[in-house]
């Protein structure tokens, strides 16, 4: 029993948060799929699945078990390695950051003195997947989806970067903890309006969404880089983007909406965790919100957005606030 | 520089104005009719195939048995089978069939029934897998779906 007691506290931790990571990472995945069914049929006057279970909300973990079912067909002139590992390199880089999210106060898989440096260098991994996804799978259609989607992601990371650094700037530290520490008494949504609204616009390019869903683009392209994927292969992709989309929330959540602060609900302990959840799924419910509200952008359109409108803006914003924490 | 501030902020209402539709149709109740279990209302006016009607007094059919459906149906789809029993003044109807892949539901059958016996009906659930499935014979027609 001595070995075990002298065995660093990180040996156990690390092993707990990643099970409980990966739970919520799947719970996540069947949730925000039933609600993006859900929310966008009732925008178009429809009243999305409602036949499996009560309201349909059994129907994504019917869908899940047959995607499980389903064969994964390699094409012949595919790149049979990198097919097979694309999928696994969408979705490893899509679970890590969970690791150092704040959920509550004790509830941090682990608090690094570079979190958000981690977070965002794990995030942009997942362009490295979805090219290499749509280049193995030798079809025009995957490549042109890889091409758009390196492109996007390159134009949409700086400002992610430069608005994310404005805050930096103001708590002096890249660790988590630290920045949602510093939010006890005034969000950074207050101090910082214009970088939430930056972040939170490029996050929604960052995670292939609608309007910028050029690399997926359905009506173009198919479906961009995994349309020769099939069965897992493809839910993997699936679960990789809505993870995707749970991170930058969250982030949005810790970096700018106070993180799990909130003032304390009435019967229960763990209000912290509560207010944290509560307001990632506010911001993914406008990410859902966005996509059924707007048409997809043209490809020029997308660039201009970004280099002439959010970099402009998210320098001056970066500007302002150096020179407002320097006096 | 004027315009691009001005496509900035025009742009931004027009995506505010954008979310503030389908925020609104968002919280209205869907325009779906869940079909098997609920359906639309069904005008009495709407030609479904044609059926005989009841006689209310007696309950049986009203047709007199005198043909002119079936000379004057131009698709030929109408087939009425008599007897002429011993002893009786009139014909017996013993048969009326309808084809119902010929019909085009134009009316003249119902238009020249001198006792007012053909209807049409409001079915309008058909499917079938094969063409006989169409062959109605309307004078055993089952009662409760009529109508």
């Amino acid at each position: 029993m001595d070995f075990i007691a002298n065995l660093p506290p990180h040996f156990f931790r690390i092993p707990i948060a990643l099970t409980l990571i990966l739970t919520l990472v799947f719970v996540n995945a069947l949730i925000m799929v039933y609600l993006e069914r859900k929310i966008a049929g009732h925008m178009q006057y429809r009243l999305g699945p409602m036949e499996v279970g009560w309201h349909g909300v059994l129907q994504t973990a019917i869908d899940a078990v047959k995607l499980m079912s389903k064969q994964l067909i390699v094409p012949d002139a595919a790149h049979r390695k990198l097919f097979r590992i694309a999928p696994l390199l969408a979705f490893t880089p899509a679970v890590l950051p969970f690791v150092v999210m704040p959920f509550a106060p004790k509830l941090q898989g682990i608090d690094l003195n570079i979190g958000l440096i981690f977070i965002l260098a794990m995030a942009s991994l997942n362009v490295m997947a979805i090219f290499v996804a749509g280049w193995a799978s030798n079809n025009k259609y995957g490549l042109l989806g890889a091409m758009r989607s390196v492109s996007q992601n390159i134009a949409y990371e700086i400002p992610i970067l430069l608005s994310l650094l404005s805050v930096v700037f103001v708590v002096n530290s890249f660790s988590l903890g630290d920045i949602v520490g510093f939010q006890g008494k005034i969000w950074f949504i207050v101090l910082q309006p214009l970088a939430f609204l930056i972040y939170f616009v490029s996050s929604v390019a960052e995670t292939n969404r609608a309007p910028f869903d050029l690399p997926e683009a359905e009506s173009e392209l198919t479906a961009g880089f995994h349309t020769e994927y099939s069965g897992m292969a493809f839910a993997l992709f699936f679960l990789g983007e809505y993870t995707e989309m749970f991170i930058v929330s969250s982030l949005a959540t810790a970096v700018f909406l106070g993180g799990w602060h909130g003032f304390p609900l009435p019967f229960f302990e763990y209000s912290a965790i509560v207010w944290f959840l509560v307001k990632t799924y506010i911001l993914m419910f406008f990410m859902i919100w966005f996509r059924w509200t707007f048409p997809r952008v043209r490809f020029d359109q997308l660039l201009n957005f970004s280099w002439k409108y959010l970099i402009p803006f998210s320098l001056v914003n970066l500007l302002i606030t150096a020179v407002v924490v320097k006096l | 520089m004027k315009n691009y501030f001005v496509d900035l902020f025009s742009g931004i209402k027009s995506l505010l104005i954008g979310m503030g539709v389908t925020f609104t149709a968002f919280f209205s109740k869907g325009a779906t009719v869940q079909y098997p279990r609920e359906t639309n209302y069904i005008a009495p006016a709407y030609r479904g195939h044609i059926i005989l009607l009841r006689d209310e007094n007696t309950g049986g059919h009203k047709c007199i048995a005198c043909g002119m459906c079936q000379r004057a149906c131009p698709s030929g789809c109408i087939t009425v089978s008599t007897v002429k029993k011993e002893g009786e003044k009139k014909k017996t109807l013993t048969g009326f069939d309808l084809d119902f892949t010929k019909c085009s539901l134009c009316a003249i059958c119902v238009e020249t029934c001198p006792s007012g016996a053909i209807d049409f009906s409001n079915e309008y659930n058909l499917a079938g897998f094969t063409k006989e499935e169409f062959h109605y014979d309307l004078l055993n027609y089952p009662k409760e779906s009529s109508c």
